[in-house]
């Protein structure tokens, strides 16, 4: 429940900001070093985050591989696995969101929060330490791709462009990953609500099947599905034609850019009044 | 005189219908503690959440040092410590690193000291670098409040520090405790346990939905029963002979009975005298005696005597 209190923003005497820019940046360092601290001594919880994308891959390339056709001449391994990075950093938000649910349950986050510190290091903090674990578990896929036959066939600096671009876009989309956290406060909760929300962003897109074989209405939601954008703008990176880096590229900056302006600022909202 | 560290005034905090806090007003002299005691859902985390800036609200004002707590909210943070209903600490790191943290977020001037010197006065150096998953639930409260001194808060608020422990746990966080006020700390303590604030505060604020319902030091309150209270035990069978037998003599005293357990209790104004004629009703209707003693009220008994009803309260109202 929340209560009928006056808003921060309603009040502009209000002093709620605290230090500077430098102190809050100090702040969120300090933060993502405890997040990847505790995340280092959950180690099953790093062996799942990096499991369930080897199954994926395991999965559509060896029983699904044969039956989907890529298009153009490409192989289908190249064309799942630059999908399965998308999917996979796309996955890693409800982690966001359940790292906060939990410090929220335990009452870490009312601790934060009486601290004269800035208001937004909590979530920085999340989110960067996120970024940091999705270098990893990104690294992890593109070893375990190569194995089962992946290559980036666009030369270096569109295998890197295109890993940037996958890491961007995990960060921009766990801020939806903050909001749920900070929406349904209970790492059980956050989880249960994730899923039906980001599986039919993940399957409804080009991520595991080429758009034309989908039926008409169906292709409509696919073609603007941020993650359609997203892995087209990757593949066109990291594998080069057919696949176009523009405009797909265009649209998946702007996709980015609105995903952390709305969510970002309700997080930041919901961070002020947990 | 110095100002109050504390002053609470009027303050409502509503959800919807609901008010968690229905006009509280209480103060807190410098170097004092408050025990805020009142059963579960009585509105005393929320007050502790509006004092430490969690929480606005609806109306009234409060201050701590002199300063408001909704529009001094960042002055007021440097000044508090807080120790939530919940050992906030991150179980996935070690003792040290938790201090650490919350030293590295005051940005204190030697936070790698500061954690040696807190760790060292809490009794956990041994365990300093064990991961505090591994720390007994006595252990957890010590940490958290250990990480709650970090910046020598003048201000330290307690949020039922002792709920959950075992007997001897709490007796020594209650040594801790002390020694922390004996320092000159302001302290608000919440509790539901009155031989807590009995033990632990200088004055006591009763809190029960919403409101206060009593303010004074323990020996006051205790005074608001009423002389001395009678306790008596019988074998459950007669406990309706034994209260039948007291009524006789005890007129329209206030007469307890708890049927399962063979007690009964009552107020004995004029103490051994009353012990007599109860004794002597007791005995001429034939009821035999397991014992029968007379004590000085507790905290218990002025919970009673204030809301008619024992301090079993609803579950407290999620924060």
């Amino acid at each position: 429940m929340t209560p009928t209190t006056t808003t921060t923003a309603a009040r502009p005497d209000v002093e709620t900001e605290e230090g500077g820019f430098g102190l809050a940046v100090q702040d969120s360092l300090t933060l993502v070093r405890r997040n990847l601290t505790s995340l280092r001594r959950q180690p099953q919880l790093l062996v799942f985050t990096a499991i369930q994308p080897i199954i994926f891959i395991l999965l559509f390339r060896f029983v699904f591989g044969g039956a989907i056709q890529a298009p153009g001449n490409i192989d289908y391994v190249n064309y799942l696995l630059t999908g399965i990075f998308v999917q996979t950093t796309t996955f890693s938000a409800i982690q966001t969101g359940i790292g906060l649910a939990d410090d929220l349950n335990k009452g870490i986050v009312d601790r934060f929060k009486s601290i004269p510190m800035s208001r937004g290091a909590v979530l920085a903090g999340r989110v960067g330490a996120d970024a940091i674990r999705n270098v990893f578990v990104v690294a992890i896929m593109v070893v375990v791709g190569y194995a089962v036959g992946f290559e980036f066939t666009n030369g270096v600096l569109g295998a890197v462009l295109a890993l940037l671009l996958i890491l961007a876009f995990g960060s921009a989309f766990s801020t939806f990953g903050a909001f749920l956290g900070l929406r349904f406060k209970n790492p059980e909760t956050v989880q249960a609500a994730a899923f039906p929300m980001i599986f039919p962003l993940v399957f409804a897109s080009s991520i595991f099947v080429p758009v034309q074989t989908l039926p008409g209405w169906l292709q409509a939601f696919v073609k603007v599905n941020p993650l359609t954008l997203v892995t087209d703008t990757v593949r066109g990176l990291a594998l080069g034609q057919p696949f176009e880096v523009w405009p797909n590229l265009g649209w998946a900056l702007l996709w980015m850019t609105a995903i952390v302006a709305v969510f970002g600022t309700i997080s930041v909202r919901l961070y002020r009044k947990a | 005189m110095t100002d109050p560290a504390i002053v609470v005034e009027d303050v409502v905090v509503a959800y919807g219908e609901t008010k968690a806090l229905d006009g509280v007003s209480f103060e807190v002299p410098q170097g004092t503690v408050l025990g805020l005691l009142g059963p579960n859902g009585a509105g005393k985390t929320t007050a502790v959440r509006v004092l430490t800036t969690l929480l606005q609200p609806t109306s009234g004002t409060a201050t701590v040092l002199g300063r408001d707590v909704v529009t001094k909210a960042s002055a007021v943070r440097r000044t508090i410590g807080l120790a939530g209903q919940y050992a906030a600490v991150d179980e996935n790191l070690t003792g040290r690193e938790n201090i650490r943290l919350f030293g590295d977020l005051y940005h204190v001037k030697n936070p790698k000291q500061r954690a040696i010197d807190l760790l060292e006065r809490f009794d956990l150096t041994d365990a300093a670098d064990r991961s505090a998953r591994t720390y007994s639930g006595g252990m957890r409260r010590r940490l958290d409040l250990a990480a709650s001194l970090v910046n020598e808060p003048q201000v330290l608020f307690l949020d039922e520090p002792t709920t959950g422990l075992d007997p001897r746990s709490r007796l020594a966080l209650w040594d801790v405790i002390e020694d922390l006020v004996s320092g000159g700390t302001t302290l608000l303590l919440t509790t539901q346990y009155l031989e807590e604030a009995d033990r632990l505060a200088d004055t006591i604020a009763v809190i029960d939905h919403g409101k206060v319902i009593a303010q004074g030091t323990a020996a006051e309150l205790k005074a608001q029963v009423g002389g001395q209270v009678l306790d008596i035990r019988v074998r459950p069978a007669d406990v309706s002979r034994a209260a039948e037998a007291l009524r006789s003599v005890a007129g329209d005293e206030e007469l307890k009975t708890d049927e399962a357990a063979g007690s009964l209790s009552l107020s004995a104004p004029d103490g051994g005298a009353f012990l007599v004629r109860a004794a002597t009703a007791l005995q001429d209707a034939d009821v035999e005696l397991d014992e029968i003693s007379l004590r000085r009220p507790t905290l218990d008994d002025v919970f009673l005597t204030l809301t008619g009803s024992a301090m079993t309260g609803e579950p407290e109202e999620p924060a």
